[in-house]
């Protein structure tokens, strides 16, 4: 008798240390947002992706569509090449744009994704022609200060 | 003078090295003859019970304060910067990565640890481990082996439940007490923590931690003189050696596995 409630007190303690890994793996982690769907891979070419970083989200009108797989750098374009892995149930069309944008002012970086309109659908290996790069902080600062200081020498004359 | 000196010097390098070899030869002697634990199960299963279930207590409520200092402390300093809701990510990150394990590790050193030695240097001191010996049987076997592998299934146990505990913890200060919304707390932390590289991580290095802690504890209680005064020095040296092997894991871990 004794034996079995000992038994019975470590079956619960190895039992409570699982449940707090799976609380660890989905409540705190990002496991239930791992899909298991099948994802097709494009490409896009940016001139600049400020701090994009892989696994970033790839949004269109705000839903997560897809994830920024890698980003490796074109010497022969002298541009980031960046593939993503789009969601099998989300089709776009094949001049569909793709542009960097921040979440709020100085949040992270995501690839949002705006529909053409073509019809015939990206498929694998697909590229993305039109691309828009991510938005510099410093470059808005400096032209904001050359438009101004513009702006004064006319005034003065 | 220099010559005597010298001779210091020496004995005390051989003496190292030797306990060097000895402490390694222990260690795979005793994971050589753990196979033979597999017919004898429920050796495993009281150890368990003794340094497991026991120390649940203490780890689980250490957890719970550790997680609210953490939301507390974390809310005053975001909350400076207007992004006291990212409190939710700096508890779960904090807690997976780095405080989860290593507190556990050194509460399960302070609970468990000294008792593993304490147990077993008082067994050499009454000559049970040597009465063994006369029996045929084999005391690594019997005795070390089955605390080894208790050991090493309990830190991954205690503090997986410790940084969920500790999670909970945060999330009673930050949204029960505090009112930061509870939808963003959640989904800021599980857009930041990544179950391989967060999670499954920390998880890596309690296993390491409980690995070293356990088997320091058995080699100093099985290779403490047979003396009240001994047994008492070697308890104090697996607390010491211990944290002191979980500040230095945990820095090498921590260099290896984020360093991208």
């Amino acid at each position: 008798m004794q034996r079995k409630s000992l038994d019975v007190w470590v079956g619960l303690f190895v039992v409570l240390g699982v449940a707090a890994l799976m609380f660890l793996a989905l409540k705190a982690g990002n496991m239930s947002s791992l899909s298991f769907n099948k994802t097709y891979e494009i490409t896009a070419k940016f001139d600049n992706i400020g701090s994009l970083r892989p696994q970033a989200a790839v949004k269109a009108s705000g839903v997560v569509v897809g994830r920024v797989a890698s980003i490796t750098f074109d010497d022969k374009s002298y541009q980031a090449l960046v593939t993503l892995n789009m969601e099998g149930s989300y089709q776009f069309p094949k001049d569909s744009s793709a542009k960097i944008l921040t979440a709020g002012l100085l949040g992270e970086q995501y690839v949002g994704i705006e529909a053409g309109g073509d019809t015939s659908n990206l498929a694998a290996g697909d590229k993305i022609a039109r691309t828009q790069s991510a938005t510099v902080l410093e470059d808005l600062i400096n032209q904001f200060i050359y438009s101004k200081a513009a702006d004064g020498k006319e005034s003065s004359k | 003078m220099i010559g005597n000196w010298l001779e210091r010097l020496g004995a005390w390098v051989r003496d190292y090295v030797e306990s060097i070899g000895y402490g390694t030869r222990t260690f795979f002697t005793m994971l050589g003859v753990s196979p033979g634990l597999l017919r004898r199960p429920r050796l495993i299963v009281e150890q368990l019970h003794f340094i497991g279930n026991h120390s649940l207590l203490v780890i689980s409520l250490s957890g719970l304060f550790v997680g609210m200092v953490l939301g507390l402390q974390g809310y005053y300093t975001l909350t400076k910067y207007g992004s006291e809701q990212a409190v939710g990510l700096l508890v779960a990150l904090g807690l997976t990565r780095e405080l989860g394990p290593v507190i556990t590790a050194l509460l399960f050193a302070g609970r468990a640890g000294t008792s593993l030695t304490a147990e077993i240097g008082l067994m050499k001191a009454g000559e049970q481990l040597s009465a063994m010996e006369m029996m045929a049987v084999n005391p690594i076997q019997r005795v070390l082996a089955p605390r080894f592998w208790a050991g090493v299934l309990a830190v991954p146990v205690l503090a997986s439940i410790f940084t969920a505990v500790g999670i909970f913890g945060g999330y009673i200060v930050a949204v029960k007490l505090i009112g930061i919304d509870e939808g963003a707390f959640w989904s800021q932390m599980q857009g930041g923590v990544d179950v391989w590289k967060d999670v499954f991580n920390g998880f890596i290095k309690s296993v390491v931690f409980g690995i070293a802690i356990t088997f320091i504890a058995l080699y100093q209680g099985y290779e403490a003189r047979p003396t009240p005064e001994d047994v008492a020095g070697a308890t104090t040296r697996t607390v010491v050696i211990s944290s002191l092997m979980i500040w230095w894991l945990d820095f090498m871990l921590t260099a290896l596995m984020f360093s991208k």
